[in-house]
């Protein structure tokens, strides 16, 4: 059953913050609020530089191979995908989705005038703004803002519990202009930090204030928290889901956010990160270690979603902030690159498999790949295909939409 | 009382419990020279980098080693790892110094000018001449300053400035002097950039830190720049920069929002500042005393409506409540997650402030540290993890630590020593929000503060009112 927002403020019962709510929280559900299309993304972040190309490996590539005499996957290696490509051996989870066309390959996706540094690359990522411009909002944020902004009033901190990063901090992605998703390391733990009979009591006794002032600002958030603390840790018992993840930490986030997705929360975007692919050495046992992890605790999560009529619902979309250089380097792994693939895994891809050519090795820029397709298309084609934004709102310039979704 | 906050507020990092008697006594018209004298003496250098890191990059001048390319690749990863450590130490180092020093004004200023002289540089010793460099103009001539910090091997390393030379220029320092340091986004061409570029080529550094202008690497042909013709060089450029008023108003509106208010800003007062910061040639002190001494400085909408940052609020934290942290590295974690790390700013253009500062968790976060460090509870918060300062390297700081302090109350039971009982909470608020405290949750406080002796009363009040979100403002 899906007890929507409204009327878990409506009852007010399920625990004690939830007694003492502004009155602001429940104007939320007013007409115009966040009404989810029940669909769900799930954005997993490979932090620190993915190297793309021994995860789609060219196998049928001199270039390839010759510029990594020790890295390079052997073609009987790789988990082919067709006679020109192959996936990384750790990475038998995608294979099965790829043979059962719940995943789509996007090669070379990047965006002009690239950056090697992993803070600002992340930046640009996280807000879509152009290279050479500093944007405080990530593309997540402005959603959440996109998404708020209909109603009356004005709800400066009302939307969070519709995108939660799996994390005890809040990435730049997730914060918009007025409205910011919300961290959350589980259900419990935040639940745990928010019962706080002191922090409750001072909420209440606050009371409703309309002007916009800094400490306004704040006890909205205060309250907010408050009362998704509640929601999402008594919503999220209601159905945890039973399934066996592998014991590592993005199962047990995959976990989270599966029993989140059972329960029928409000919530439309999860996004949670796994790293550090920032492999300059010893780049075979590391990228392996990380895939395995990715590998095991996505099966097990796609598993979970079909034994529950979800995977159709449920999209998965992975990015890292670059790839890395064709050559190796001397250490035995690989330094900061340009354009990578993007997976996208569901049980409703309009199209599956590779969506373009692998990317071309003897048309490099100084060593790097060159982009063949803009970052902002792939979150242009989420907003507007699958979370059924305007995603011109979001992204402040128009893009052309790929048909993935 | 609430102006005097406001005061030690905006130019410092609040009142130290310690002193506030000797403060509150004095009259208005003395508190700005007060401030101002005590930020007289000249800084100590922090010296904090490893003396093999130091035997690395400076005492080798006689091996012939000079340029970073004379190290082996041992060396640099011994520099690198080392440097890791290192700044660490100067983190803790400045957060001491903010912490105790009586400079407040210069410690407060120098933290404005290390977010808007935004670099990422994982060389300790770069760091910290940078560093010193900042804080020893923070209330000098800006001039000064940005001359200074433009030619620290700190910012020339991460604006790529080695690599611009007269085959191939880098347009990265250029392009980022005009944008952040002096003039603003919109009030230069993208072929003022190009120009000035070539203007810094052959500006560099040695390896121990010392600026190098190699003549070959110049391009000493005619440049043009915001209209200006010559065979520039890197200090020409800057001069140029400094003529235009834009650089003024630029300078003067970021640093309004810094001291006096983030979002309402009267242009008119903008314009008067910056005539006045422009005709006395840069000099950041009269600035600053432009504002001080101000009446609006001191406007309602102006006190108590400042979102601390995290470096602001910690340090208030300790000023307030003596305290020593069991484990003082827990300081850093605690930056980490509340996302204001001293020396890794999140981007070029430094930390975006206000309200970015808050979300769920930080807020959050925020409202539990008085009690956690009372309780000696564990840290319990992972942060993310920095690929660029742990190369992949680095694990999420994550899991308990122990985040317990001994706090030495003496100083706060002294300061409330003849309140009645009764008054005990209104006064503490009084003296801990620069916010009004016409709203106090009087019942909502006694309800939750332990009332079994005066003791417990005071550290309990102490504790509770650090607690709210009033306390997150300045």
């Amino acid at each position: 059953m899906l007890i929507k927002r409204r009327d878990f403020l409506k009852t007010g019962s399920l625990a004690t913050a939830s007694l003492m709510l502004p009155q602001f929280l429940k104007a939320m559900e007013a007409p115009g609020a966040l009404t989810p299309n029940g669909k769900a993304l799930v954005i997993l972040q490979w932090s620190g530089g993915n190297d793309g190309l021994n995860t789609i490996i060219p196998v049928r590539n001199d270039i390839y191979y010759k510029e990594r005499p020790r890295l390079g996957i052997k073609r009987e290696n790789a988990l082919g995908l067709n006679s020109e490509t192959g996936l990384h051996p750790a990475l038998t989870g995608f294979k099965s989705l790829f043979d059962n066309g719940n995943l789509a390959i996007l090669n070379s996706v990047g965006y002009p005038n690239p950056d090697r540094s992993h803070f600002r690359s992340m930046d640009i990522w996280h807000t879509a703004s152009p290279a050479h411009e500093y944007w405080q909002t990530g593309w997540l944020g402005r959603y959440l803002d996109a998404q708020c902004s209909g109603a009356a009033v004005r709800r400066t901190a009302g939307c969070s519990s519709s995108a939660l990063e799996i994390d005890d901090t809040l990435s730049l992605v997730m914060k918009g202009e007025n409205a910011n998703g919300l961290a959350l390391q589980d259900p419990k733990k935040l639940f745990n930090t928010a019962r706080n009979p002191y922090f409750t009591a001072l909420s209440g006794a606050h009371g409703l204030h309309t002007e916009e002032t800094p400490v306004e600002y704040l006890y909205k958030t205060m309250a907010e928290t408050l009362s998704s603390a509640d929601y999402l840790y008594e919503q999220s018992r209601r159905k945890p889901t039973g399934a066996t993840y592998p014991d590592n930490e993005l199962g047990r986030n995959l976990k989270t956010i599966a029993s989140l997705i059972l329960s029928d929360t409000d919530t439309s975007v999860y996004y949670v990160s796994i790293g550090s692919f920032d492999t300059h050495i010893n780049q075979e046992m590391q990228q392996k270690r990380l895939f395995e992890q990715i590998s095991s605790a996505v099966d097990a999560f796609v598993g979970d979603m079909k034994a529950h009529g979800k995977w159709n619902d449920v999209l998965i979309a992975t990015f890292s902030e670059f790839g890395r250089r064709v050559s190796q380097n001397a250490s035995g792994g690989t330094d900061h690159g340009t354009a990578n693939q993007m997976f996208f895994m569901s049980g409703a891809l309009k199209q599956h498999g590779l969506l373009n050519p692998l990317p071309d090795l003897s048309d490099l820029d100084d060593g790097d790949l060159k982009f063949k397709t803009d970052f902002r298309q792939v979150y242009a084609t989420l907003l507007n295909n699958w979370l059924g934004t305007d995603a011109n709102t979001v992204l402040g310039m128009p893009f052309d939409l790929l048909d993935f979704v | 009382m609430q102006k005097l906050q406001h005061l030690l507020w905006r130019f410092g990092f609040g009142p130290r419990t310690k002193s506030w008697d000797k403060w509150a006594t004095l009259p208005e018209a003395s508190w700005w020279p007060k401030l101002k004298e005590e930020a007289l003496p000249e800084p100590v250098y922090f010296d904090v980098a490893d003396s093999a890191v130091k035997g690395l990059l400076m005492g080798v001048g006689q091996l012939g080693k000079l340029e970073r390319e004379d190290l082996g690749k041992d060396e640099k990863k011994e520099i690198r790892e080392k440097s890791r450590e290192n700044i660490k130490s100067l983190n803790l180092h400045w957060i001491e110094e903010m912490t105790h020093s009586r400079s407040q004004l210069r410690e407060k200023m120098a933290l404005f000018w290390h977010g808007h002289f935004a670099s990422r540089n994982f060389n300790v010793l770069y760091q910290q001449q940078m560093l010193h460099v900042i804080r020893t103009h923070a209330l000098g001539n800006f001039g000064d300053l940005l001359r200074g910090v433009s030619k620290s091997a700190a910012m020339l390393a991460f604006l790529n400035n080695q690599q611009n030379k007269k085959q191939h220029p880098n347009e990265n320092f250029a392009r980022e002097v005009m944008e952040l340091f002096t003039l603003g986004r919109g009030n230069y061409s993208e072929t003022d950039i190009k120009e000035a570029a070539r203007a810094f080529t052959g500006w560099g550094f040695r390896l121990n830190g010392d600026f190098v202008f190699r003549k070959p690497q110049h391009d000493g042909g005619n440049k043009t720049v915001l209209g200006k013709t010559g065979k520039f060089d890197g200090d020409d450029v800057l001069d140029i920069l400094l003529e235009q008023r834009q650089t003024a108003r630029f300078i003067v509106r970021k640093l309004y929002k810094f001291v006096v208010n983030e979002s309402v800003i009267p242009d008119d007062r903008i314009n008067w500042l910056a005539d006045r910061f422009y005709q006395s040639g840069y000099q950041v002190m009269r600035l600053l005393e432009d504002i001080a001494r101000s009446e609006w400085f001191y406007a309602p909408e102006n006190v108590g409506t400042k979102i601390k940052s995290p470096v602001e609020l910690w340090v208030g934290i300790r000023r307030a409540l003596p305290i020593e942290p069991d484990n003082p590295e827990v300081q850093l974690l605690l930056q980490r997650a509340l996302g204001q790390v001293l020396f890794y700013p999140p981007g070029v253009a430094g930390w975006p402030g206000g309200k970015n500062w808050i979300d769920s968790s930080s807020l959050m976060l925020r409202l539990s540290i008085p009690q956690m460090l009372f309780d000696r509870r564990d840290f319990d918060v992972s942060a993310k993890a920095d690929d660029d300062q742990q190369m992949g390297q680095g694990d999420r700081g994550g899991g308990r630590r122990r985040f317990g302090a001994t706090i030495d109350w003496q100083p706060v039971s002294d300061l409330f020593r003849s309140v009645p009982e009764k008054d005990l909470i209104p006064r503490m608020a009084d003296y801990l929000w620069t916010s009004s405290t016409q709203n106090l949750p009087v019942k909502v406080l006694e309800q939750h503060t332990d009332h079994s002796d005066r003791s417990a009363l005071v550290k309990s009040s102490m504790i509770r009112l650090m607690a709210t979100p009033e306390y997150q403002l300045c």
